[in-house]
């Protein structure tokens, strides 16, 4: 009964991971293809390597996804720790239902619609104000940031409501005041959890086509967008050794990620013996 | 010292004196308090005593951002439904128009005919109802999937379940376009998945996979995958275990204690799976862009040609309002679920 | 059981010198949320160096009325005094009150030491002043060498003295403890009962305690408030509230008591008792005067019943007694308790300290017996 349940788990795992990572190693495997013709395997070769580091499009495309992303990383990272902060402890204040109702919507709002209606503010305020002038880097940003802060305030609102309030009051009650306690006691507290939401901002920053494609003016083409109109022409081997390469960064963060974690993890259990071990 | 007096009783050249005094000491304290206190701290008395200290900023700043950035496009977008096309920059009239130089000359350009186009154009009728089907045959497909994954991973040793899951969200960490294109790689008539199957012999033509309904179904089941599994993941593994078990004591085989005990309590973790992959996937425009049928009537995909291809704003507008009409319901009750569970937890 | 705090005498008699200023006082204080009351019009005066309990269960608003010590709540009516300075609208950081958590909220993140300095350092205090106070602070608490560690290196008991360190290294006027000691063993938390008795003792520094634990409450301070519904429903030393509970609630909340109704209409008895008809027992209780307030309307005599006497045999005395079966006998170690049933039905509960290893009267279950108390036992209380 419990042999029949585990091999039934076993297979659910063994499915559901095969459909996720397929998909995934098939590109990786045709990276090394020495055909054009991306599906038939013509021999090992890492030629399409060379052609994409030749290709400046790709190059300048993927350097600007990268400016934008770090810096909306950053910016979502301050704001929505400021909005997860409001959220989580400063008990009912007036607009809380408004804001948490605007931290939250995005999430699940389709893309088109948030690139539109903000492509469609710039216009606007454009005409109004003359700012911003023509679309680009910053319009793109400021897109993300509205996009990506949800997801930090919500990773830094469920850390918060996770904390032991009686920390914070405990710095209050030696005599800190409430941006002191912040900056000691939270802050340095939360950090992994901001780590975390900065990493998922910076990464959805640099996987977003179609907000950047409604926001983005001439000459401001972000990696996605490029990789997007190469693909819709069909299967190209220069954009597999891409794939490849982002999978590759990925993974091996992951990996480092999961090494620190599991020292971690071991230094904590050989701290929690040497507390046990100790006398009253 | 002098005895205290009432004060209509004291000589006028004291009480000068006694004012002066005051304001002497008066600007000797204030002076001595700008020396002592550095200026961030004056600033923040200064805006303490207006209503303004840390506690209103932090509410204010991320508050005023997603007024400007979130709300107010909203409402942008909803007034260029309203207004006509045009050939210009921007490819719309304002609904304020100055006709002349007075007053009266105000024209009001409101147009309601492209809210009306979209009822009386069966395509984008069609459209709404297409979507909501692949969203929705999309969205139970990846709860087949999704809920078993979930599942195994929450009854697995504790020492696998970290990496398990962070097998899952793996995926979700790479490029989202790349993993659609991936697709197309297997799904092709000469891919991956053709060429496997004749040579298993299963087929003798290649079966036309890439551009139909079932590739779309496939990648957004693909894509949206790890959202559904990690609400699922979060609840069961949550969940006492002890409570099967006493269902078993009292005569519940396992599948039945599963139907009967699991199923019910995993419910919230179910729709808010559900809502993370059923509300975006009906305005995706990516997947069905390349994977799906070159006519397919996705919406996301209606109002992308509308604003990319035929410039015509105001119907986009429109588009996107009835989209998000549509989908006003299912991010509401999202949010109430969200709000509950964050709520909870403190 | 030891009152420890019992031994300074100034401290004992401050509560009872009518001229002795209070420390802290507390003036009508209520704190509502929404629709609940959770503290209901308390006024309290605690004396300097004194080790007061707030006792009381879960809800009764006990941690509430600590917190608006602390300053963590603002009362919505009344006000608090410390020291003869208003707190009201003062913040926790600029209150001369520290507080020791329930969870000990040490800050993961730093040592030993960074915790235990880091009310000093709020104060921006020399870094070798920190580092000397902090030193004298551990080596109070008995912590030396432990300074580098992080909280999570060290056990539960060594824990709670580093969060006591961290209270009392700003000297405040006041530490307030929030179940200082649940979270430990109750090995452990016996003996640390005792050393935070000397502790206060040696820094004459006023402790307010909140517990649910009763034994808890009779062992570490000078006088215990009981409370319950959001009020104060009994002030005074251990032995007072054990022996002379104030009211029903009190009686039974201390301890366990066995209580009959009865009517306040008493006549007394050739020596000065007063003498009650309850109808659960077959005879009037004759009770001792001056034992209680004087008996109005519906009153419960209320017995201890360590304080009632088991026998085989008739009891001499003429008053007092009353007899039953034995329905059941506990084996606690130290002593016994039983379980009679009497003819009305009434169970009562008796206990017996087990001074000789085997029960000479050699009393079992079902067994018919006498119960009988002494005319000063019995206490009245009201509901």
């Amino acid at each position: 009964m419990s042999a029949k349940n585990s091999l039934a788990r076993l297979s659910f795992l063994i499915f559901g991971f095969a459909f996720l990572y397929v998909p995934i190693l098939s590109l990786v495997f045709y990276s090394f293809n020495k055909s054009r013709l991306v599906t038939v395997w013509g021999g090992f070769s890492t030629e399409w390597y060379g052609r994409l580091f030749e290709n400046q499009q790709i190059l300048e495309a993927a350097w600007l996804s990268l400016r934008v992303a770090a810096i909306n990383a950053t910016g979502a990272t301050v704001l929505g720790t400021l909005a997860g902060l409001a959220l989580a402890r400063f008990g009912r204040f007036r607009g809380r239902t408004l804001l948490s109702g605007m931290t939250t919507a995005p999430l699940v709002m389709p893309e088109v619609i948030t690139g539109l209606s903000l492509l469609l503010l710039f216009v606007t305020t454009e005409q109004a104000f003359g700012w911003p002038e023509g679309r680009g880097v910053s319009t793109i940003t400021i897109a993300h940031i509205t996009l990506t802060l949800s997801y930090v305030t919500i990773i830094v609102q469920s850390r918060l409501a996770s904390l032991d309030v009686s920390l914070e009051e405990a710095a209050m009650d030696l005599g800190a005041r409430p941006t002191r306690v912040f900056l000691l006691v939270t802050l340095p507290i939360i950090s992994p959890a901001l780590v975390s939401g900065w990493l998922l901002a910076f990464t959805i920053s640099l996987d977003d086509l179609v907000i950047a494609s409604f926001v983005s003016g001439p000459g401001s083409s972000t990696l996605p967008m490029v990789i997007f109109s190469k693909v819709r022409l069909g299967v190209s081997p220069d954009i597999n050794a891409l794939a490849t390469i982002m999978v590759s960064l990925v993974t091996l963060g992951v990996v480092i990620a999961g090494f620190v974690m599991l020292r971690r993890d071991r230094a904590r259990q050989r701290d929690l013996q040497m507390a046990l071990d100790a006398p009253g | 010292m002098k005895p205290a007096g009432r004060p209509e009783e004291m000589p006028r050249a004291t009480a000068e004196q006694a004012a002066g005094e005051r304001f002497g000491r008066a600007l000797r304290t204030t002076l001595g308090a700008l020396a002592r206190r550095p200026p961030i701290r004056w600033l923040r008395t200064q805006l303490a005593r207006r209503g303004l200290n840390g506690r209103t900023a932090v509410i204010a700043v991320p508050y005023l951002w997603l007024l400007l950035f979130f709300l107010v496009p909203f409402a942008i977008v909803l007034k260029i439904s309203f207004s006509e096309a045009q050939i210009a920059m921007p490819p719309y009239q304002p609904l304020l128009q100055w006709a002349g130089e007075r007053l009266a000359d105000i024209r009001l350009n409101v147009n309601p005919g492209n809210l009306l186009y979209l009822v009386e154009d069966s395509l984008y009728l069609r459209a709404f109802a297409n979507s909501l089907q692949v969203a929705a045959i999309s969205t139970l497909a990846a709860l087949m999937i999704g809920y078993p994954l979930a599942y195994a991973i929450a009854r697995a040793e504790p020492r696998w379940r970290g990496i398990l899951l962070m097998m899952v969200i793996l995926p979700f960490w790479t490029s989202f376009l790349l993993r659609v294109y991936a697709w197309i790689g297997i799904l092709k008539n000469n891919g991956l998945l053709n060429n496997l199957l004749l040579w298993l012999g299963v087929i003798d033509q290649p079966i036309v996979m890439l551009q139909t309904d079932f590739a779309t179904y496939l990648g957004i089941v693909y894509c949206y995958l790890p959202f559904m599994v990690m609400p699922l993941y979060a609840i069961l593994e949550k969940m006492d275990l002890t409570l099967l078990e006493a269902a078993e004591d009292l005569g519940c085989r396992p599948l039945r204690a599963f139907a009967s005990i699991t199923l019910p309590l995993s419910m919230p973790g179910v729709i808010a799976g559900c809502m993370l992959v059923f509300i975006p996937a009906v305005g995706e425009y990516v997947i069905p862009a390349l994977l799906g049928p070159a006519d397919s009537l996705m919406i996301g995909k209606v109002l992308w040609t509308e604003f990319f291809n035929n410039r015509d704003w105001p119907v986009a507008s429109a588009v996107a309002i009835a989209l998000l009409l549509l989908l006003v319901v299912p991010i509401m009750y999202f949010q109430r679920v969200q709000e509950r569970e964050n709520e909870g937890q403190t | 059981m030891a009152s420890s705090a019992a031994d300074s005498a100034s401290v004992r008699q401050a509560w009872n010198d009518p001229t002795a200023e209070p420390y802290i006082r507390i003036e009508g204080v209520t704190k509502s949320f929404g629709d609940f009351v959770a503290v209901d019009d308390v006024s309290l005066n605690i004396f300097k160096s004194e080790l007061f309990c707030l006792l009381g269960g879960s809800g009764c608003g006990k941690t509430t009325l600590l917190r608006m010590l602390a300053g963590f709540e603002e009362p919505s009516s009344g006000r608090i005094f410390i020291d003869g300075l208003d707190m009201c609208g003062i913040p926790p950081y600029q209150r001369p009150v520290n507080m020791m958590f329930q969870s000990y909220a040490l800050f993961p993140h730093m040592s030993v030491e960074q915790n235990v300095g880091f009310g000093l350092k709020m104060e921006h205090r020399s870094r070798s002043e920190i580092a000397g106070r902090v030193g004298q602070m551990l080596e109070l608490v008995r912590l030396e060498g432990f300074g580098k560690r992080k909280p999570h290196q060290l056990s539960g008991g060594q824990r709670q003295r580093v969060a006591l360190a961290r209270a009392l290294i700003k000297q405040p006027k006041l530490l307030l403890l929030d179940e200082p000691l649940a979270a430990l063993d109750k090995k452990l938390r016996e003996h640390t009962q005792f050393e935070l008795v000397n502790l206060q003792e040696q820094l004459g520094i006023s402790f307010v305690v909140v517990t649910h634990d009763q034994e808890e409450a009779m062992t570490l301070s000078s006088r215990i408030g009981v409370m319950d519904h959001g009020r104060i429903v009994q002030v005074g030393t251990p032995k007072e509230i054990y022996e002379f509970p104030g009211n029903r609630f009190v009686a039974e909340f201390i301890g366990s008591v066995n209580l009959f109704e009865g009517q306040a209409a008493a006549e007394q008895d050739e020596d000065g008792h007063l003498c009650f008809a309850c109808p659960e027992l077959e005879r009037p209780v004759h009770v001792a005067r001056g034992a209680g307030p004087a008996p109005q309307g519906r009153i419960w005599v209320a017995i201890r019943p360590e304080k009632m006497q088991l026998s085989l045999a008739p009891p001499p005395a003429a008053a007092n007694w009353t007899q039953g079966r034995v329905k059941e006998i506990a084996y606690l170690g130290d002593l016994s308790v039983f379980l009679v049933a009497l003819q009305s039905g009434k169970t009562i509960r008796v206990t017996r300290p087990n001074v000789m290893r085997h029960d000479d009267q050699g009393i079992t279950w079902e067994q018919q017996v006498y119960l009988h108390w002494h005319d000063s036992s019995p206490v009245l209380v009201s509901e």
